[in-house]
């Protein structure tokens, strides 16, 4: 097959073309409108998926014989720091909970207390921002209960979940706003797999919001803070990951 | 001289008339969606990157099963240029919304032009016989019926039948399937794909076949005279050929 000259030259402008628009792309990234734009994307989403669909629709449980037989640990597998050694050492009869912000009542929870509340147990898939997703089983108490306990004031529309670990260096944190955090998926997990929560896993107690990516779910949770704005929190953007990376605040996509 | 609609103009139209080929919102539509689908691409490759391993089934992690191992997708071909998943993803579900909000418009607006009539089949378009003289004359870089020039030939119509309405949808549903929020809410998702995880694998098959597509499209767009079609596509207007 000979192609006449004209179309070879032709050719290679377009893939010379596609190369510039590769390239371009992350020259447009750099201009601060054109980031604005881009990243208004998740906030369309979570106005569409808000706007179109149920917003307490549970998300997809499984049977027992549907899960992951190896589940893996990813992101802080220990926190390592003193505070938290000496809190696996007394096997954490030390740790405390505080429940704080916009609440009536601010609370300190010891894991005792977590334990004695009515909990929901539940197998679902936990999916990674990298793509890959596990089947696992979670209980623990409804984040609603704990928020109700304290008496969340109506002012409050967001919760901060604040954390043992550092993420290179920083405080980890993350935050949902109400809609999820009355979710009835969304638990304070005391146990995994029908085992209390390995060291790997976010012992003693890791949030569960199952509709969202697993960045979203804390683990080491230490902190429970009702607020009226992500603001002053952080950098502002509501998560360690939101701050330092660019992730999406809202990770139901 | 403009000739009449090509759905008129049956008797033939000689050598170098020049024919409305593209409605205004097949045209809009082709480079919003050329635009969406060059982004998506090279930010799903960002994407892959950061786990490029497909599975089978409702799960899926590093130590199960894998079916296929991807390369790692160089910097040429990834947005953004060097790995960063965060800025891949945002790239990506932007241009997901352009993309399927846009399909819908073309659809609605193609199904009231009666754009989607051109690619009506007709019976010639289902024969086995008529189907491989089609292939031949492609070979032989015919792409037009003399006495109709404007239509679409057989496996054009073909094509872009499979791409319209099976892989662009399949890539809409097997992307939303992806979300976490969207399986809440619409769990027929992941029932149709077979779990999350086989989602995430047709979503990356159906993306190497439009890549496929688009790389053959452009290939006989040039074939086909470069120039012309791309007026074509930009005006409206086509010359029929020699």
């Amino acid at each position: 097959m000979i192609l006449p000259r004209p179309s070879l030259h032709r050719r290679n402008l377009l893939a010379g073309g596609a190369g510039l628009l590769l390239a371009g792309c992350d020259k447009v990234i750099q201009q601060p409108a054109a980031r604005r734009i881009l990243f208004a994307g998740d906030d369309m989403h979570k106005g569409l998926q808000r706007a179109l669909t149920d917003r307490g629709a549970l998300a997809p449980e499984f049977r027992p014989d549907q899960m992951s037989p190896i589940f893996r640990a990813n992101g802080t597998r220990d926190p390592g720091t003193p505070a938290y050694a000496a809190m696996v050492a007394d096997g954490f009869a030390s740790y405390r909970l505080a429940v704080g912000g916009l609440v009536d009542r601010p609370l300190s929870l010891r894991l005792a207390d977590l334990a004695a509340m009515p909990s929901r147990s539940q197998i679902t898939r936990h999916d990674c921002v990298e793509g890959w997703s596990a089947i696992g089983q979670w209980q623990g108490p409804m984040l609603g209960t704990v928020l109700k306990a304290a008496g969340l004031r109506r002012s409050a529309r967001y919760v901060v979940f604040t954390c043992a670990d550092l993420y290179n260096g920083q405080p980890y944190y993350e935050s949902i706003d109400t809609i999820d955090a009355f979710h009835p998926q969304t638990i304070l997990a005391l146990k995994m797999n029908g085992r209390r929560l390995e060291v790997a896993h976010g012992a003693p107690v890791r949030l569960r919001v199952e509709r969202q990516l697993g960045y979203k779910h804390a683990k080491y949770v230490t902190g429970i803070t009702a607020v009226a704005s992500l603001d002053g929190i952080g950098k502002g953007q509501g998560g360690y990951w939101e701050d330092n990376v660019d992730y999406d605040w809202y990770a139901g996509i | 001289m403009i000739a009449p609609a090509p759905d008129v103009a049956r008797t033939g139209s000689p050598p170098g008339t020049i024919l409305r080929r593209h409605a205004l919102t097949t045209r809009l539509w082709h480079w919003i969606n050329a635009i969406a689908f060059f982004i998506l691409l090279g930010s799903g490759l960002g994407i892959s990157n950061a786990h490029p391993r497909l599975y089978w089934g409702r799960y899926g992690a590093n130590f199960d099963h894998a079916w296929a191992q991807l390369p790692r997708f160089p910097a040429w071909l990834t947005i953004p240029s060097s790995y960063n998943l965060a800025i891949s993803r945002r790239w990506h579900l932007f241009f997901a919304l352009v993309f399927a909000f846009g399909l819908a418009a073309f659809m609605i607006a193609s199904v009231l032009n009666r754009h989607f009539r051109r690619l009506r089949l007709t019976r010639a378009d289902v024969s086995p016989a008529h189907l491989a003289e089609d292939v031949r004359d492609h070979w032989n870089f015919r792409f037009h019926d003399a006495d109709d020039p404007a239509a679409y030939n057989s496996l054009q119509k073909w094509s872009y039948i499979l791409v319209l309405f099976v892989a662009l949808p399949v890539m809409i549903l097997t992307g939303l399937a992806l979300s976490p929020g969207m399986d809440a809410a619409w769990p027929w998702l992941l029932d149709l794909f077979g779990g999350r995880q086989s989602a995430r694998s047709v979503h990356f098959i159906a993306a190497s076949l439009l890549g496929g597509f688009a790389v053959i499209h452009l290939v006989l767009v040039i074939l086909a005279g470069a120039g012309n079609e791309l007026r074509s596509m930009i005006t409206g207007r086509w010359r029929v050929p020699e």
